[in-house]
């Protein structure tokens, strides 16, 4: 059936004003942080993105935060779903359920019931930052996962970790050389998502009172929000460079599984 | 097999259970005993402190932002869903829409609240224009940081979020059932009314139930947005965190963190009993 003019017109008009809806507040956000007192235009408050101190140490803690945390969930996640798929599948539903948990708890209720375990890390380890680390890793377990699930559900881990060891690898061996290269795809989607994830992230630093870059974005917001403003644009567009990266590794991945 | 040779296998496990034992399971149980507990000594006075006036309007607006953010989500969402669907000949627009869905349904937080003010603030760009233009007042008193503000702001993530969970269940719907009822003699009224919005309803619904725990849990963005007041339980939470004391109890904090969790617990539940009747024809 083909559709009418008056719908196919109807179609345009509604996608329009989605589409206002969805760029207006982005080029908004363009025209203020680009608006000088005097009338005209200005980049300084874009220029302050790297010339402000405070900020920059955010910025950085923040990059480092977004490191460690995939560093960390990906060891923690990656070799314990493999071993799960290969060696214990009746532990499948329980995996899942703890990764997917996260979502049912919402992060504050995390950082309210946190303060114990916190003054431990704190001990141990000192008092950065970075420690917001361990928190994370639980923040991104529901993304990291489904990224990881979906590759590891697309290829035959079991007789592909059968024939590795009768050809006489080692554990290791099957997770590191034969399985990972064949869910890389799936890893680095996890990575992209928990990168964008931890950059993103407020609730957990404002209230354990750590200055990643969101923190402090909003601390700004009350003596320059022209700064403000500029750097959540900046914020914004880099999440979308993070996450169209990790739409196309998804689409190069759907056409190996097609071609294969 | 001999018990160590089921057991080893499992030990492997542990590493990550632990992990999440202590940064996901203390946390939580932390907040729940600690919502029986006041000056050390087991006490009701917490959770009984949730039925206060100022917690129960909490509570209200706080729901109402949700319910009210999660109806008008779904439905653009779901319209927006449709819209790209029917053009499933361009698929790069769909391609376009799904990636923009994933990055937007991503960008609570602080980054909402300013490319809010930076549009309908007290001196954004929308409200300038307006002011000069055509002499309106756009910013009222402030209508940005009460609920029908909030409200807007969290459609801005809400709808994306639905695209993204609703067009699978969208493009479960195959082209042959309308062929098919229309073939019986069915009109295209009939055909929605009784083919497609019964198959879809409980998606929709679901759909719907994970947009109102997305927005009940949201934080960053009001947090950034309002300042002054508590309008909403996240915030409510903050002010019992930082002062200690809140409507006279210490422990308030643990008991509104459980509120959360009953909360959202529920509508998750409800959220996957109606996923599982939605998987029954989505494969």
């Amino acid at each position: 059936m083909t559709p009418s003019t008056t719908s196919r017109v109807l179609r345009v008009v509604l996608l329009a004003l989605f589409a206002v809806f969805f760029f207006g507040p982005l080029l908004a956000m363009l025209d203020f942080s680009t608006r000088a007192t005097a009338g005209g235009r200005s980049w300084a408050a874009w220029a302050n993105l790297v010339k402000d101190p405070e900020l920059n140490a955010a910025i950085v803690t923040s990059l480092l935060l977004a490191l460690f945390t995939v560093v960390l969930s990906l060891a923690l996640l990656v070799p314990t779903m493999i071993w799960v798929r290969l060696r214990v599948p009746q532990a499948g539903r329980l995996l899942e359920f703890l990764c997917l948990l996260p979502l049912t708890i919402p992060a504050l209720v995390i950082v309210v019931g946190l303060t114990t375990v916190y003054q431990w890390v704190t001990y141990f380890l000192g008092d950065s930052a970075l420690n917001l680390t361990f928190v994370y890793v639980v923040l991104v377990l529901p993304y990291a996962y489904r990224s990881v699930d979906a590759a590891l559900s697309g290829i035959d881990a079991p007789t592909l970790a059968e024939a590795a060891r009768s050809l006489g690898a080692g554990w290791f061996t099957v997770i590191t050389r034969v399985i990972v290269p064949n869910i890389w795809t799936g890893v680095l989607s996890a990575a992209f998502i928990t990168v964008a994830v931890v950059l993103g992230e407020f609730t957990v630093a404002s209230l354990l009172n750590y200055n990643n870059m969101q923190v402090v974005i909003n601390l700004l917001g009350k003596s320059d929000t022209n700064t403000s403003v500029a750097a959540s644009l900046a914020a914004i567009l880099l999440a979308f460079v993070l996450l169209l990266g990790l739409s196309v590794v998804g689409g190069s991945r759907r056409r190996t599984s097609k071609g294969s | 097999m001999s018990r160590r040779g089921r057991l080893t296998p499992s030990v492997a496990l542990l590493p990550f259970l632990v992990y999440l034992f202590v940064f996901l399971l203390i946390p939580t149980v932390t907040v729940v005993v600690g919502a029986f507990v006041e000056d050390g000594r087991p006490s009701l006075a917490n959770v009984s402190a949730l039925g206060d006036p100022v917690a129960l309007a909490t509570l209200r607006t706080s729901v109402a932002l949700s319910a009210a953010s999660a109806a008008i989500g779904a439905v653009l969402g779901g319209v927006l869903a449709y819209l790209v669907v029917i053009g499933s000949l361009d698929s790069s627009l769909r391609r376009l829409v799904t990636s923009l869905a994933g990055v937007l349904a991503q960008c609570g937080g602080v980054m909402l609240a300013f490319a809010f003010l930076a549009t309908i603030g007290n001196q954004g760009t929308l409200t300038v224009w307006f002011r000069d233009h055509l002499g309106l007042n756009i910013y009222g008193s402030g209508w940005l940081f009460d609920l029908p503000g909030l409200i807007l702001v969290y459609s801005y993530f809400q709808i994306p979020l639905m695209v993204i969970v609703f067009l699978p269940a969208l493009d479960g719907i195959r082209p042959q059932w309308r062929e098919a009822s229309v073939t019986l003699g069915a009109s295209g009224w009939q055909y929605w009314t009784q083919v497609a919005i019964p198959l879809l309803r409980p998606a929709f619904l679901g759909a719907t139930l994970l947009l109102f725990a997305n927005a009940f849990a949201a934080y960053a963005t009001v947090a950034a947005l309002v300042s002054q007041g508590s309008p909403i339980v996240p915030l409510l939470i903050r002010a019992g965190l930082s002062s200690e004391v809140l409507l006279g109890q210490k422990n308030l904090a643990f008991a509104l963190a459980l509120e959360m969790i009953v909360v959202v617990a529920i509508v998750m539940g409800l959220y996957a009993l109606l996923l599982r009747r939605t998987a029954r024809w989505l494969q």
